[in-house]
């Protein structure tokens, strides 16, 4: 590459070319240039923005070859010529019998894997039937309430065949105790189960905000589900950390990379603790992050948080496997990117956003519709998305390298600024004691909040354009698209169905798990056991949880959380 | 001196996505009125009672979740229920424009959707505000 002598040569001659530049300099295209997260950009990257000369140990310790310590170029040797990434398209809305009609649709049209949305009572752990469900039944996902509810749901799909996700997190082992009991019926093995949950909880007190129980009993039972996974389901990945919920809710691209990272090592910190051993549980751990529209500082952090990963896994985790040091992650397109005005302009930021997450080394891709600002997707919206996938996968030639961007000054100089710039994050959050007291005291959520702000400060101030909203206007505009429309006799149905099953099964046996679920909870046992047996015999999700409500209690935010600024 | 304008900003049902109300509430504080922010989860029942206790002149609530339709009106029977029916009831959030139509006929006093800008809530506010208050000098 370039010695020593070499890059001070070339300094010279930079200094003589921006003596060119300068008079160039007095006109300007943007008022700033930076990205969507207000980092101001150079105007030009070169040898000397990413080494000071001493190239061979650059060279190692922050680039490498893919497949191999720290990953920065991906987790695969051969990355996408030997398997494209999973195009898995997120659904559920309604009844499950509607949610089971799209997912065989999703799958005729090519989608490899199914991705499953539920509504927001089963976030928060209410049955259908609940005060607290009025209105908000089948909404934003499917209604789950007991075991024949999930068997609706997957009817028709080998379970043995099909990789599953389910956003699902302070009532995940619920939820996945569901699953496996599908699973059984349908005669296939728990080891040839294949899936991916959420179950990330501390971004939920951090961003979205759908938790039931307080961190620690919450945390608890993650780890248990881990346990049992690790010895029964070894297929399954057990958690999804998520930064995507993070930056929806307003963080930069560098918060998002961090709050994110330092959520993935506290649960390794917390299942360590537990005693378990480090490279039996985080070969299943995995990543979920979000695709914003500045393409490069996007590719950027994908980078680091391979990097980042591997490093502290192996040197701070004492992890051996090189298996442990991988981090390998699902990536969604921004939906706070979306906008309702000209929304089929939506389209062409997905394409972009998406083809980021494939040039950062995703393992899986979800595209956004173009009518999700205005409702769930549209049938022929989410059809466009998916393909929007595959013209990227087998139009634009952009899988026949490994990570084509390696090297170029520019991404491998963001690549560094992006670990630097999270690194000091995790020295902060170490200061204030942990991620724990971090969500507490409020410190992430008011960071959130003041970056949100400030984006939307800038726009009103026209210092960043949005296409549509606050430049490029069109007067008296009309939405065109159709849009979805939820029936109210979706949550009827629902609630008669939640009351038939809670009158039709064995009630005595319900009552038995659900005292044997108590006991556990107050005692050390494995919760997640425990779980399963309720699943079984049709125990509601709503019943679990109100059971480890009374023994936990729920958790409310504090408010120092709740301010904005 | 003038009055500031006191707004009572919540998050009804169970959608726990704030980042829009939070928004709101630092550009309306940053416009010089006083916001009390009651947080998520909360009830209309709750939300009322929070207004009238804190003589607000307006409430202002986020709903993302699509049930849209179930909770403003339950906000609005409240605010019948409690005698605070001069208060103002504004709104944001993903909200088709038929149904925008629909609550605004029903006493919602503005609805603002995706891409409004926190200007356009706090011109609203301001003037609203101040021709409520000089109906009330008149009566």
């Amino acid at each position: 590459m370039f010695d020593k002598k070499f890059l001070e040569k070339f300094n010279d001659k930079l200094k003589e070319w921006g003596k060119f530049a300068e008079r160039f300099r007095t006109k300007k295209s943007m008022p700033r240039f930076f990205t969507v997260s207000g980092v101001d950009i150079d105007e030009l990257y070169t040898p000397v923005s990413i080494t000071d000369g001493d190239n061979d140990k650059y060279f190692d310790t922050n680039i490498g070859l893919p497949g191999e310590y720290p990953y920065t170029r991906g987790v695969h040797h051969t990355m996408y010529r030997t398997k494209l990434w999973t195009m898995r398209q997120f659904a559920g809305m309604g009844t499950p019998r509607q949610t089971n009609e799209r997912f065989h649709y999703i799958l005729k049209q090519g989608g490899m894997g199914l991705s499953t949305a539920f509504d927001l009572p089963t976030l928060m752990g209410y049955d259908s039937d609940h005060l607290w469900s009025l209105g908000e039944v089948g909404k934003c996902g499917v209604a789950v309430d007991t075991l024949a509810d999930m068997e609706i749901i997957y009817s028709g799909i080998d379970l043995g065949k099909v990789s599953t996700s389910m956003t699902i997190n302070s009532p995940a082992s619920m939820l996945l105790a569901m699953y496996l009991v599908v699973a059984e019926k349908q005669g296939v093995p728990f080891d040839k189960v294949r899936g991916t949950l959420q179950n990330d909880i501390l971004k939920e007190y951090i961003a979205q905000k759908e938790f039931i129980f307080p961190p620690k009993p919450s945390i608890r039972l993650i780890t248990d589900m881990m346990e049992y996974c690790t010895k029964y389901v070894p297929q399954w990945n057990t958690i999804s950390i998520s930064g995507y919920h993070i930056r929806e809710a307003g963080a930069t691209a560098v918060q998002e990379l961090a709050f994110t990272l330092a959520d993935g090592f506290c649960y390794i910190e917390s299942a360590i603790e537990a005693g378990q051993n480090v490279d039996d549980f985080a070969p299943r751990l995995s990543f979920f992050f979000n695709a914003h529209s500045d393409f490069f500082e996007e590719i950027a952090k994908y980078r680091a948080a391979r990097r980042i990963f591997a490093k502290r896994m192996k040197n701070k985790y004492g992890a051996k496997e090189p298996k442990s040091w991988l981090l390998r992650f699902h990536t969604q397109t921004a939906g706070c990117s979306l906008t309702a005005q000209q929304p089929e302009n939506n389209i062409v930021r997905t394409a972009i956003q998406a083809l980021s997450g494939v040039l950062g080394g995703t393992q899986s891709l979800h595209t956004n519709s173009m009518d999700e600002t205005l409702a769930l997707p549209s049938e022929k919206a989410a059809l466009i998305a998916l393909r929007t996938q595959q013209v990227i996968a087998y139009e634009t030639g952009v899988a026949n390298t490994v990570d084509p961007l390696g090297g170029s000054y520019f991404v491998e100089a963001l690549t560094d600024k992006m670990e630097a710039e999270a690194e000091k994050y995790f020295d902060e959050i170490d200061k204030r004691g942990g991620v724990l007291n971090c969500i507490e005291e409020g410190f992430f959520q008011k960071e959130l909040a003041r970056s949100a702000y400030q984006y939307q400060m800038e726009l009103e101030k026209k210092e960043r354009i949005v296409v549509g909203v606050n430049d490029f206007v069109m007067e008296d505009e009309k939405i065109e698209i159709p849009v979805l429309k939820i029936d109210h006799m979706v949550e009827k149905d629902q609630v008669a169905f939640c009351k038939k099953i809670k009158a039709e099964r064995d009630n005595s046996a319900v009552q038995a798990t659900l005292e044997n679920l108590r006991n556990v909870a107050r005692g050390n046992g494995n919760t997640f056991e425990a779980i399963l047996e309720c699943a079984r015999v049709y125990v509601s999700v709503g019943e679990m949880c109100d059971i480890l409500r009374e023994e936990w209690g729920e958790y409310n935010e504090t408010k120092a959380a709740m301010s904005a600024s | 001196m003038e009055k500031k304008i006191r707004v009572l900003l919540a998050k009804p049902g169970l959608d726990g996505h704030d980042r829009g109300i939070k928004v709101i509430a630092a550009a309306l504080r940053d416009a010089g009125m006083e916001v009390i922010y009651t947080g998520l989860r909360q009830t209309p029942q709750m939300i009322v009672d929070a207004a009238v206790q804190e003589d607000v002149d307006a409430i202002g609530v986020s709903i993302l979740s699509g049930a849209h339709m179930t909770l403003f009106p339950a906000i609005l029977d409240e605010m019948k229920a409690k005698d605070a029916g001069d208060m103002i009831l504004f709104g944001g959030g993903i909200i088709p424009d038929d149904d925008k139509v629909e609550l605004e006929k029903l006493g919602v006093a503005k609805i603002f959707t995706p891409g409004a800008p926190t200007e356009d809530a706090i011109k609203y506010l301001k003037e609203a505000v101040l021709s409520k208050n000089s109906d009330e000098k008149i009566t």
